[in-house]
């Protein structure tokens, strides 16, 4: 139903132009001819090249570090260690949907006391090349003190295990324990009585899950050239989510004001939620300020897997009773995140997330923060929400089985909807969870028939979705055409969207407004791209800004015919005396008030600066076929929906884009994707040869359904979607898994030799 | 590091043979390159090959086929005639790495570079390859079984190259076919190979077979047992069950990050029976 939604600024019967449909986008040229610009596509005249030396141990003291060598070989300009940067007090600061602590980052981005995982960062050398930059990290010596390590999230619970910061005590427990551990802290939520609920259920199902950490595997490794001026101005051009965040935290880190670091956003080659943080962008620059010289620094594939953040791995214990007519009476569950080496794991959000799409009276939550000699973990796509949704979604469909129930069914008798109380707190607007259960229901493919040794299963997920502070500015120029400047870096197409709302409220064509990703000098504060926020804070912010260059609009028009400027109408991208009383005048167009604009008050910009309130969840249902090979024990999808509320989808091309790649990371994510260590505590596989993200010939086209109910928050109605639909993939193959074998895996990532050795132990048993 | 492009075999011998420190030959340069790049190796001399014709060409030889070293799996999957005869060859060459590899990626690399999970090598020594190999004593010839001894090395001495395969004649009703099980459908490594060649008489009985795998030892393994549990049977269910058992039997793998043991054992067998049947169909069109 495109094109009909009767919201927000517009009249009720007008019909949208642009939003709901699906034009090319301004970047796509370039980026198909390789014109754009990514992180590692900047250079500078006398430019430097910066190298990271990490270690090799997964748990060290560092004893000493000797750069004297290094420092006198010829070409290297500036060597830095733990000495570069001040301590930092611990203090916890929310970076959107995870919180960062300066005292962690400062030790993550350059190890201090202790390393503490294979390839955390020691030193950094900036020279004249790449190959005197190799040679000096050679010869800077490290005197280490290997400690024991720990990798599982359980083994790093046990009372005697090697402690990776040995002043930790748990948050969260009453009393406080009195001896440190790797328990960062405890978070717990609660609704109603499970004790109770429990006794009233007539089915429970109650199995344990374990998953992997897997990392985000964006194709675009990290990097960033620095410059800073002998008088402390710092340039910064980096490849990342919010140029604004990193501009915040390199300035806390190195110690300078804000105003000295202007900070520009590249092009980005995939984020998802892993450049959020900084890794190399604070080294370049204190590299850059030793030397005077920019300096280019860019992650080897190598580096990006054993140094940047993937997201948690986890144990999980999930239990859930109904009774036999198919209402649920309890659900609890117990999270166990690992955070790698610094606390943070999205063990809270995971646990706000896991019954969300319920509408349940009795619910308990526990979630532990564990850290572990692994790289500290970094947002990851609706970040700890997949983890535990997937646990709770396979036994919500080993439930429905046991009741003899269709698992959609089962989901539509328990959904949440407009005004259930999510058991993480407030009480749900309008929301699409049910549309999407019964559009899935009804989609074909739901009752296709199967093949030989294939298996359906269905998986539904919730995400947040999140606003924030933003800013905006239109330029009208004097042509009548216009300049919108956003301070989102554009991952998902939000460049074409955005212009699509600015070209819907002036009312001219798409192609005649230029979409900027501004730097932080020429923009307000803007949040980061996360959260599946831009459509939803930065549309809402150029809507604003649109609209307050349409007042000045009408402003100069009224102006022209001598008439109160409430007089004036706009519509159609035309200035129009409001009424008959108005006076009698000849419309004019917005370039017509434009090319006058000199001479009836300067020229007309547009502004909005907002901290963007009302999110709209977004819930969705998925179906998914695969086939098992049951001699090699490979899984093949061979056929998937994504079925998704996107209250209203602006490009909807750009929306199914995110439903299929949602799906496509979770297929990864639930089949073969996976951190391999070592018994040395050293990874493995820091590469996409044996880091097996799925390849095109490994997934069918996903099929995608958007659902539309419109977020009364926004204007045109939208809600994030690019979140969501990483979230159901696992449970929906492994409950598809579980229809073609009659086995419930509970492991991540169900890989060939898993299943087969499932397989063959279920023939032994039965 | 010192690089050099010869355009005679003889100049590119004389390089190697009187090079000091670590020599490394380029063809394809698609394992050398990704070595270089991560440091595993560094060599003082790498001497491209590709300018020197003989390791360039295809030809038709004594009613069969000899391909130069440097020849490309694109080069190979183009050559009809080639495909048809030794389409097992041909399909193990066309499975490395993706379309721009293809045009890269030779025999000679994949067999020189002496990976125990190279996709081409199971095929080549299933099919009865003979390598030429010119040295600073001269020509000698060897099959490929003999070239690779373990990960990373070669019975190839100082200053010698691989220059060519000879792909023998093939009998009436004959072929071959090579199957690998990798996790993912395409750029990736075999966690277990096979191929297999064979020839069957007129009443539809085998009366040759090859039966090579890859990825389960050290290196290559051409299995006489298996070969064995074909040759004399119409290659039914039930010889087709002991060729699994005996490639079962002669694996002798490791546990690491591309599959434990009893997963490699088990699915070399698998594939063992899957190839034989392809070999098996395509051997009775001819």
């Amino acid at each position: 139903m495109p094109n009909d939604v009767k919201t927000g600024s517009l009249a009720p019967d007008k019909k949208l132009k642009w939003v709901g449909t699906r034009p090319l986008r301004p970047d796509g040229v370039d980026k198909v001819t390789g014109r754009a610009k990514f992180g590692a596509d900047f250079s500078l005249p006398g430019m430097l090249i910066g190298k990271v030396l990490r270690s090799p141990h997964p748990h060290a003291r560092i004893k000493s570090i000797d750069t004297s060598k290094a420092e006198v070989l010829p070409g290297v300009k500036a060597v830095v260690t733990r000495d570069d940067f001040h301590d930092m007090e611990s203090e916890f600061v929310p970076a959107g949907e995870m919180l960062v602590n300066y005292r962690d980052m400062v030790r993550n981005v350059m190890a201090r006391e202790k390393v503490l995982y294979d390839g955390h960062a020691v030193a950094a050398v900036a020279a004249t090349s790449n190959a005197v930059a190799k040679r000096a990290l050679k010869l800077i010596e490290v005197d280490y003190e290997p400690l024991p390590h720990v990798i599982d999230v359980l083994e790093a619970m046990e009372p005697d295990a090697p402690l990776l910061h040995e002043d930790m005590i748990t948050a969260g427990v009453e009393p406080a324990p009195d001896k440190p551990s790797n328990v960062a802290k405890v978070v717990e939520f609660a609704i109603g009585d499970v004790e109770a609920g429990f006794a009233q259920a007539e089915v429970i199902v109650e199995r344990t899950f374990q998953t992997k950490p897997v990392h985000q595997a964006y194709i675009e490794p990290h990097a960033c050239v620095a410059s800073v001026s002998e008088d402390g101005q710092a340039e910064l051009w980096c490849t990342t989510q919010g140029h604004y965040v990193v501009r915040g935290h390199c300035a806390r880190l190195l110690g300078m004001d804000v105003s000295k670091i202007r900070v520009t956003a590249s092009e980005i080659g995939g984020g998802f939620g892993g450049k959020t943080v900084v890794y190399l962008e604070p080294l370049a620059l204190a590299l850059s300020a030793k030397a005077c010289r920019p300096v280019k620094m860019v992650m080897s594939r190598d580096e990006v897997f054993r140094a940047s953040g993937p997201t948690s791995g986890a144990h999980m214990r999930i239990k859930v009773g109904a009774t036999k007519d198919g209402r649920i009476t309890a659900a609890e569950a117990d999270l166990k995140y690992q955070a790698g080496a610094f606390q943070g794991s999205p063990v809270q959000p995971g646990a706000m997330c896991a019954f969300a799409p319920y509408d349940l009276e009795n619910v308990k939550v526990v979630g532990y923060d564990v850290v572990t000699n692994r790289p500290k973990v970094a947002a990851y796509r609706a970040p700890g929400a997949p983890i535990s949704e997937y646990a709770v979604e396979c036994v919500i469909d080993e439930l429905a089985r046991k009741l003899g129930l269709d698992p959609i069914d089962f989901r539509l008798a328990n959904a949440a909807k407009e005004g259930t109380r999510a058991a993480y707190g407030p009480k749900f607007g309008p929301i699409g969870l049910v549309e999407t259960l019964q559009e899935a229901k009804a989609h074909p493919h739901y009752t296709a028939p199967l093949g030989p040794d294939q298996g359906r299963g269905v998986a539904s997920g919730f995400w947040f979705n999140i606003g924030g502070e933003t800013c905006a500015a239109l330029n009208i120029n004097e042509d009548g055409t216009a300049a919108l400047m956003i301070g989102t870096p554009d991952i998902g197409g939000s460049r074409a969207s955005l212009c699509m709302m600015a070209a819907e409220e002036l009312g001219i064509d798409l192609d005649r407004i230029r979409p900027i990703i501004a730097d932080t000098s020429s923009l307000g504060y803007t949040f980061l791209t996360g959260g599946s926020r831009v459509t939803f804070a930065s549309g809402m912010a150029t809507i604003d800004a649109a609209q307050d260059a349409v007042r000045q609009l009408c402003e100069r028009a009224a102006k022209i015919w001598e008439i109160p400027s409430d007089a004036v109408e706009w519509e159609d991208g035309y200035a129009k005396p409001a009424g008959a009383n108005a006076g009698d005048f000849e419309p004019m167009s917005l370039a017509e008030v434009a090319k006058v604009a000199g001479k009836t008050g300067g020229p007309i910009v547009g502004h909005a600066q907002i901290n963007a309130q009302g999110a709209g969840p977004s819930f969705g249902t998925h179906i998914v076929d695969v086939e098992v090979d049951r001699e090699t024990g490979r899984v093949t999808v061979v056929r998937y929906t994504v079925v998704q509320d996107a209250g209203k989808a602006v490009h909807p091309a750009y929306v199914e884009g995110q439903y299929q790649g949602g799906a496509v990371q979770g297929i990864g994510w639930a089949l073969n994707e996976e951190y391999i260590y070592g018994e040395d505590g050293r990874l493995e596989n820091p590469g996409f040869l044996d880091y097996r993200i799925p390849v095109a010939s490994d997934v069918p086209m996903i099929d995608t359904v958007i659902v539309e109910v419109p977020n009364p928050r926004h204007p045109y109605g939208v809600r994030g979607v690019g979140e969501t639909p990483i979230v159901p993939p696992m449970a929906a193959i492994t409950n598809a898994l579980a229809d073609a074998l009659g086995i419930r895996f509970t492991e991540l990532p169900m890989s060939p030799p898993k299943v087969l050795e499932a397989i063959g132990e279920a023939a032994a048993g039965g | 590091m010192r690089y050099e492009a010869p355009e005679t075999l003889d100049a590119a011998v004389a390089l190697l043979a009187g090079a000091d420190g670590e020599t490394r030959l380029l063809a394809g340069g698609t394992d050398l390159l990704v070595q270089l790049r991560a440091e595993m190796i560094e060599p003082a001399l790498v001497v491209d090959v590709k300018r020197i014709p003989e390791l360039c060409a295809i030809a038709a030889e004594d009613g069969g086929f000899r391909i130069g070293a440097a020849v490309t799996g694109a080069e190979l999957g183009e050559h009809a005639a080639l495909k048809a005869a030794w389409p097992g060859v041909v399909e193990a060459a066309e499975l490395i790495g993706s379309t721009q590899i293809q045009g890269r990626a030779t025999l000679g690399g994949n067999l020189c570079n002496a990976s125990p999970a190279a996709d081409s090598v199971p095929a080549l020594i299933a099919a009865g390859a003979t390598a030429s190999i010119a040295g600073p004593h001269g020509r000698r010839q060897a099959p490929v079984e003999e070239i690779v001894t373990g990960p990373g090395e070669t019975s190839l001495a100082k200053g010698e190259i691989v220059v060519s395969f000879l792909l023998p004649a093939r009998p009436p009703h004959s072929s071959d076919a090579y199957l690998r099980f990798i996790p993912r459908t395409e750029m990736d490594i075999a966690v277990v190979g096979v191929g297999i060649s064979l020839t069957l008489d007129e009443s539809g009985t085998c009366g040759a077979a090859r039966v090579v795998l890859g990825a389960v030892a050290e290196r290559v393994l051409l299995v006489p047992e298996a070969a064995e549990a074909l040759i004399g049977t119409a290659v039914d269910e039930a010889a087709l069950a002991r060729l699994g058992e005996a490639a079962s039997a002669a694996c002798r793998p490791i546990d690491d990050k591309r599959g434990t043991k009893e997963y490699r054992i088990k699915v070399a067998a698998v594939l063992a029976r899957r190839a034989a049947q392809i070999a098996l169909e395509r051997a009775r069109r001819n």
